[in-house]
Parts: C-alpha cells; sequence; structure tokens
C-alpha cells in the first residue's frame, strides 16, 4: 500500500467522517484514496485554507476531520492552523503535511515541524506504510485527548513508497456532543489570552506524557553508537547500521525529553539523523547533551543509507562514479495547449510572471516565456506590483500566466486587487479544465466534485467581468493566429485584461485526438519554425527535414500552424 | 538477502505498471517488500526511476549506488545515467530504444553514441530492441512488458507466477497480448 494510501486507510478505520484537500504532490493520493470510501465525505476545496477550515468546523460539530495538503500549502492554511490551535477540538482534528526534501515537485524544501513549533501544535512521523494507517489513527486519540489539531508528517518518500499494511475494521466514535463555547472557539482577544495559557499547559503535559507514547521507542542494541531518528531516515540507519542503537521518535514535536536524556547517556557516540532543518537537533543540544548533527549531516535533499555507511561507518559505498549525460528534464506533452500559447508569446517577446503548475515549464528553454515564479495566485500580483513600480508602459510586454486551478486557488484575490487599485496588465488564465500537474483532479470550475457528482461549474469569464473588468476574452488555446492578435491588442490596452485560453490538458480523460500531423518532406525548406516550441514527437534528421513520431503525437496541429510551406500535413488519424 | 530492482526510463514509458507486476510477484511469494515510485512534475516526459526491493525484511524503499541486481531500463541513455547503481555483478536489462531529451533537441547537449557497447564493457548486459519486438506482436505499447520478461530470468519466480501476476495486474482487455509480450523476453521466443 501507497503510504498515501494508508493515510486514507488509518482515516477511514478511525472513523473520520469529513476530508478536505487541494491537491499538491505528494499528498494528492490522500483524497483519491479516501473518496473510495463511502463513509466519509470527501471534497476537493478550493485552497488549503479552506480546506483546514471546512475541517475545523467539523471537528468543533462533533465529528473527526481531516485536511490534507503539501508542505507549501501548510503556509496557506497556516492563518486557521494557527489559531485552532488555541480553540482546540470538539472531534478528532488531523493535518497531514507532505514534505518534499529533494525538492521533486516543489518551489522550496521547507520543514512543516518549524511551522507545527511555531503554532505549537503536535506532530507525528511515520517511517513506513504501516506507521502511516497507525499513527493516524493514534493522531485522533491524542487530538480528543489533549484537545488540540495534530500534524501528521510524511515526506516524499514515505508518501510515494509501498510497503505492507495489516487492515483492521473501521470504528466510528460517537459524535461529540456540540455545546456552544465562545471561550473556546470565538478567538478574540480576551478568549484567546486564556487560551494561549492553556496551550502551553498543554504541550507541557504532552511533550511530559510522550516518553511513555509507545510510539516513541529505544532500541538498545551495540551501546558505542546510538541515533536519535524519525521517519524515513529511521529506515537509512537499520540499513545501514542494523547492530546501532535507536531512539526512534514517532512523535517529534514536543520531543518526550524524559526518553531522550535517558537514550542519551546509555550511549557513547550520539547522533542526531533527521532530514531539512535541525528541529530535534537543536533542543537537544540545548538541553546540554553532546551530539553530532548537521555539522556532517546536510540540510538538504533526501538521506541515504549510503550517507552513514561513508560518513559513520567510513566505507567506500559507490563502485562506479555515475556517466556524464545529458539532463532529461520534464517538459511539456505532445499536444499540450501551454505550448501553444508560449509559442504566440515567445513570438512576440513578451515576458510572464508566471505561477504554479505544468505552465510553470514555460520558464525553460526553448520556451523561455516565464521570468518569476513564486507560489500559488503571485504571477498576478507580481505582475500588479512591477506596473505600480515601474509604470503601465514598462509592463506593455509583460503578462501573467496562471492555470484554471490556481486561479481559483489564490488568483481571484489578486485579480480582485488589480480592479480595485486601478492597475493595468493582461492576465492569461491557460484554462485546460483540470489542475494538471497533480495528475487532474476536478475543481470549482470543472462541474465535476471528488465524489464525481456533476455540480454547476464556476465561469471563469463571468467571475472576472462580476469584478469588473471590462475586456474579457476567451480564446480557442490552439488558434494561434487569433490569439496573437487579441495578445498585442489587450497588451497594448494599458487596462486591466483578462484572456482565457481554452483547450483541455491532453491527458485529460475521455479526450479524442482524430488527427495526426505528418511531415512532408519534398515541402521542407529546412528552416526549424516548427521545432522551435520543443515538441517532444518532432525531431530533426540529420539531413535537416523533420521526422513526427507517430505513437506521441496527438495531432494538435501547432507545428503545421508554424509551418509556412506546407511541409507539414494534419490527417485524419 | 534482499534482493534489489530498479526500473528506470522516461515519463509515460509504464515504469508504474511494471513496478507494480513486479511488487505484486514479490507480494504473492510471501516476502516483505517495498516499492519506491516517481509522481507529479518529473513524470512530464522527464528521467523517472523506480525502485523494488523484497526480501525477508526490508528496511529502507530506495536502492542506492552500488547496491542494484538487476537494473531494468527502457531507454539506453537513462541506462547510462543510473548504471552506477549496480553491484558488481548486477544485471543490466536494456531496451535499445533511443529517446532524444529536449537538451539534446535544443542542441544544449549531445546524445552520447555506442552507450550500450560501452556498458557491455563493463556490466553483465542483455540488450533488445523491445519496440520492434512489440510492434511484431501488434501493440508497441507492451514493450515494456517484454523487457520485463527478459529481467524476470534475473529473479527468483516460475514463469507461471509470472504469468499469474500479468493476469492479475493488466487491464482485462490486454491480458493476452501482455502474456505474449512477456513470453517474448522470458523465453525469446
Amino acid at each position: 500500500m501507497l503510504g498515501n494510501e494508508a493515510i486514507a486507510r488509518g482515516a477511514y478505520e478511525a472513523g473520520v467522517k469529513v476530508s478536505a484537500a487541494y491537491p499538491g504532490t505528494p499528498s494528492t493520493e490522500i483524497s483519491e484514496n479516501i473518496v473510495k470510501y463511502d463513509e466519509i465525505y470527501a471534497e476537493w476545496s478550493p485552497n488549503e485554507k479552506v480546506a483546514t477550515e471546512v475541517a475545523i468546523g467539523a471537528s468543533i460539530s462533533g465529528v473527526r476531520a481531516m485536511a490534507s495538503m503539501k508542505h507549501v500549502g501548510v503556509n496557506v492554511a497556516s492563518d486557521p492552523l494557527y489559531t485552532i490551535s488555541y480553540g482546540g477540538v470538539n472531534g478528532g482534528l488531523v493535518l497531514v503535511a507532505a514534505d518534499d526534501p529533494g525538492l521533486y515537485s516543489s518551489q522550496n524544501e521547507q520543514d512543516t515541524r518549524c511551522v507545527a513549533r511555531a503554532a505549537m501544535v503536535p506532530v507525528l512521523e511515520p517511517s513506513d506504510s504501516q506507521e502511516a494507517k497507525d499513527f493516524v489513527k493514534f493522531a485522533y486519540e491524542i487530538s480528543e485527548k489533549y484537545d488540540t489539531p495534530v500534524i501528521v508528517r510524511t515526506t516524499t518518500r514515505l508518501a510515494h513508497s509501498q510497503g505492507t499494511v495489516t487492515l483492521e475494521e473501521r470504528v466510528e466514535p460517537e459524535d461529540k456532543l456540540y455545546e456552544r463555547n465562545p471561550s473556546k472557539f470565538v478567538m478574540m482577544p480576551a478568549n484567546a489570552i486564556g487560551r494561549h495559557v492553556y496551550v502551553e499547559q498543554r504541550m507541557k503535559s504532552m511533550a511530559e506524557d510522550s516518553s511513555s507514547f509507545a510510539i516513541n521507542r529505544a532500541e538498545y542494541n551495540d551501546t558505542s553508537i546510538g541515533f536519535i531518528t524519525s521517519g524515513i531516515p529511521y529506515q537509512y540507519v537499520k540499513e545501514a547500521c542494523p547492530n546501532a542503537s535507536v531512539l526512534k521518535l514517532g512523535m517529534v514535536h514536543p520531543l518526550p525529553r524524559r526518553l531522550i536524556e535517558e537514550f542519551a547517556s546509555k550511549v557513547e557516540k550520539l547522533y542526531i539523523f533527521e532530514e531539512l532543518e535541525p528541529v530535534i537537533e537543536e533542543q537537544v543540544k540545548s538541553w546540554g547533551i553532546e551530539a553530532a548533527g548537521k555539522e556532517i549531516f546536510t540540510v538538504q535533499g533526501e538521506y541515504s543509507a549510503n550517507m552513514l555507511r561513508e560518513k559513520i561507518l567510513h566505507e567506500k559505498v559507490q563502485a562506479k562514479e555515475p556517466a556524464k549525460v545529458p539532463a532529461r528534464p520534464p517538459i511539456l506533452c505532445p499536444g499540450c495547449p501551454h505550448r501553444s500559447v508560449y509559442s504566440v508569446l515567445n513570438k512576440l517577446k513578451i515576458h510572464a510572471a508566471g505561477d504554479i503548475g505544468c505552465y510553470t515549464l514555460g520558464a525553460v528553454p526553448p520556451l523561455n516565456v516565464i521570468d518569476t515564479t513564486v507560489c500559488m495566485g503571485a504571477s498576478i500580483s507580481t505582475l500588479h506590483g512591477m506596473e505600480k513600480a515601474k509604470g503601465k508602459e514598462y509592463i506593455k510586454n509583460w503578462v501573467a500566466v496562471i492555470g484554471d486551478s490556481t486561479f481559483l486557488h489564490t488568483g481571484v484575490n489578486s485579480l480582485m486587487n488589480m480592479v480595485y487599485n486601478q492597475a493595468a496588465g493582461t492576465v492569461i488564465i491557460l484554462d485546460n479544465s483540470t489542475t494538471g500537474m497533480t495528475g487532474h483532479q476536478d475543481h470549482a470550475a470543472t462541474g465535476k466534485t471528488l465524489k464525481g457528482q456533476v455540480v454547476p461549474a464556476v465561469n471563469i469569464a463571468g467571475l472576472c467581468k462580476a469584478m469588473g473588468i471590462q475586456h474579457v476574452t476567451e480564446v480557442d488555446a490552439f488558434d494561434t493566429e487569433e490569439l496573437e492578435r487579441i495578445v498585442k491588442e489587450e497588451t497594448a490596452r494599458g487596462e486591466v485584461s483578462v484572456i482565457i485560453t481554452k483547450a483541455p490538458c491532453v491527458l485529460l480523460k475521455g479526450n479524442i485526438f482524430p488527427y495526426k500531423c505528418r511531415p512532408v518532406p519534398e515541402q521542407c525548406k529546412k528552416c526549424g519554425a516548427c521545432l522551435r516550441p520543443g515538441c517532444p514527437a518532432l525531431t530533426k534528421n540529420s539531413d535537416g527535414t523533420i521526422s513526427i513520431d507517430d505513437t506521441m503525437c496527438n495531432g494538435c496541429g501547432l507545428c503545421e500552424q508554424l509551418c509556412k510551406f506546407d511541409a507539414i500535413k494534419r490527417v485524419e488519424a | 538477502m534482499t534482493k534489489n530492482i530498479m526500473i528506470v526510463g522516461v515519463g509515460g514509458q509504464g515504469t508504474l505498471l511494471t513496478s507494480r507486476i513486479l511488487g505484486g510477484i514479490t507480494l504473492d511469494a510471501g516476502y516483505d517488500v517495498k516499492l519506491s515510485e516517481v509522481h507529479g512534475m518529473a513524470q512530464r516526459g522527464g528521467s523517472v526511476v523506480t525502485f523494488v526491493r523484497y526480501g525477508e525484511k526490508v528496511a529502507e524503499p530506495i536502492v542506492e549506488e552500488g547496491q542494484a541486481d538487476v537494473l531494468i531500463a527502457f531507454e539506453t541513455l537513462e541506462a547510462l545515467r543510473y548504471a552506477h547503481f549496480l553491484k558488481k555483478d548486477g544485471v543490466l536489462v536494456v531496451n535499445t530504444q533511443r529517446i532524444e531529451p529536449i537538451t539534446v533537441v535544443t542542441g544544449a547537449a549531445e546524445y552520447p553514441e555506442n552507450i550500450v557497447e560501452g556498458l557491455e564493457q563493463e556490466h553483465i548486459v542483455y540488450k533488445i530492441d523491445a519496440m520492434e519486438e512489440a510492434k511484431k506482436l501488434g501493440n508497441s505499447k507492451v514493450f515494456n512488458i517484454i523487457v520485463l520478461g527478459m529481467a524476470a530470468k534475473h529473479m527468483d519466480f516460475s514463469k507461471e507466477a509470472w504469468i499469474k501476476i500479468i493476469e492479475k495486474t493488466v487491464p482485462p482487455k490486454t491480458v493476452e497480448i501482455n502474456k505474449a509480450a512477456f513470453l517474448k523476453g522470458y523465453e525469446g521466443q
């Protein structure tokens, strides 16, 4: 079972009734598995803040609830998180946060444990799929016992690894009684003062009790070396140093000080082996315990057993040096509508303030359109900031590009701000009718819910018009001629305008491709115009003509449009 | 003793399906097994790697440098990229297909020549033009199962067990062609 599938199973067995999330690698499959259980109401929310608040509402009403997200989603959710830490829970409340050491699919490498310490929320960290399931269940127990939201922290390696899991039955606890309790759930200053005192006490008593939690476990072997570790790094310790003593922490915040002091006193050389920030290390050292950590092990990327073999056991592990080979970065798919839009922007030498999605790949050669990418929704507001700093003329060769799902996530507020503050600038919403990069999740504008229910879809063009934007144009993403005309017109306008480029993601289920593009070599002038947007189905032959891989081509016709010599023909497949 | 298998290729070549078949057969045989895969951004035509480890009790879910018993490569450049993960006596099974990465297409890098010949100097290599063989079978998509069939000879499971897990794992409509593809690789027929 995938780590994420095991988390979903844990939620099911724990009797969770409400789950809300916004997709984000590596957390997406949690919701995609939770939805299979009819007993749980599950939804895609427009963003992580909303998802967390939905879960909070469910908890206050008396049922067990879950919100799941990737690490940067926790930033979006941090506003409700910091305060519900004060309020506490009624039904158990768990937030699953998936960190991404090694940056497989993210814009930064932040450590959720740091957020949890600041928010004064306990964190559990499983080491494999079995624990992922078991820890979720334990999280609900302590959430209700200590009146606190609980974070279950995973990493990409755990979320996307499979291991064996023993299943148990679902036990649905009776709903907690709801009683009006403003001093607990209305967080205005007078009430929050008292709750802050409570939070301090709660974390103290949890820290005290956690030395006897079964998930914090000392495994004594050879005591000349001892490791304090947690999560996936625990597995690397077991792999490389099976005879060492290990203190395996299942709860990484608050720390079980008594247990750690006892362990430290019994081993000769103590190492702290934790990926990303020295969260455990700094606390342990602050208690006057001698230990080695980040002076040996990096704060960057994933750890490994080989790291221990080299740095602790001083073994030479690698038989051969890696070969020097050309990189193979991810690219837009053949037939991707984003490529078509970017080929137009590239031709017009337009810069783009970018956003988070597959379309961030517009930053790399050969497209080179995107200049900036910060976080979800930032494209529109950074363009706005540039215009306010440098004026309307300056941004006439700029646009913001943002996907449909990202626009609904946090782009809407930024666009509202442009209208309100009389900005100029063109926003291109790349509407491919799905959340593409995370593997095709529905959202408020697709007309379908996580449970597969058909519902009225938010009309993106209508939404923009309702904000008071006069110039909202919808255009077929593959009609490059028309798109070019519109982009020229809108960027010259000196007002707020929105262009919605429409074409479904090429990988979307049910998409049919009636055409294939075929080269006509005798017409080819070897100019290379068709190759410029970097479609992976096209390759240049040694004589300068091109080949089109028939199995890859989806017949989008972009290359045909770019060829001025009729040397590519789109034919029925 | 834990056995370490790696499947490498280009996003979209079916590494996930192959690793699921592998994971399934190890479980059926009663081993402890861990699998680690790549999702999200990295799948979009990028270099992908999947790890499968099985044995009595498996700790870490990944295979590290110098530890792989079998490296299954669906593309030659990817074989070269990950060859240093092989143990000294590890086996490389490679599909001789060449897929140029965008860095080569744009002229920023060159695709190395004679990759397989070079690897044969240093490793135990079994090669096959699986795409060509798959086309002969009537469906180019099953090339990955041909390569898996070739690699299967270097693992600890019977032919019957492989056939059984393929029947269980692939979509019902494609069982026959996948079985034929597996046998093509396994028996070289």
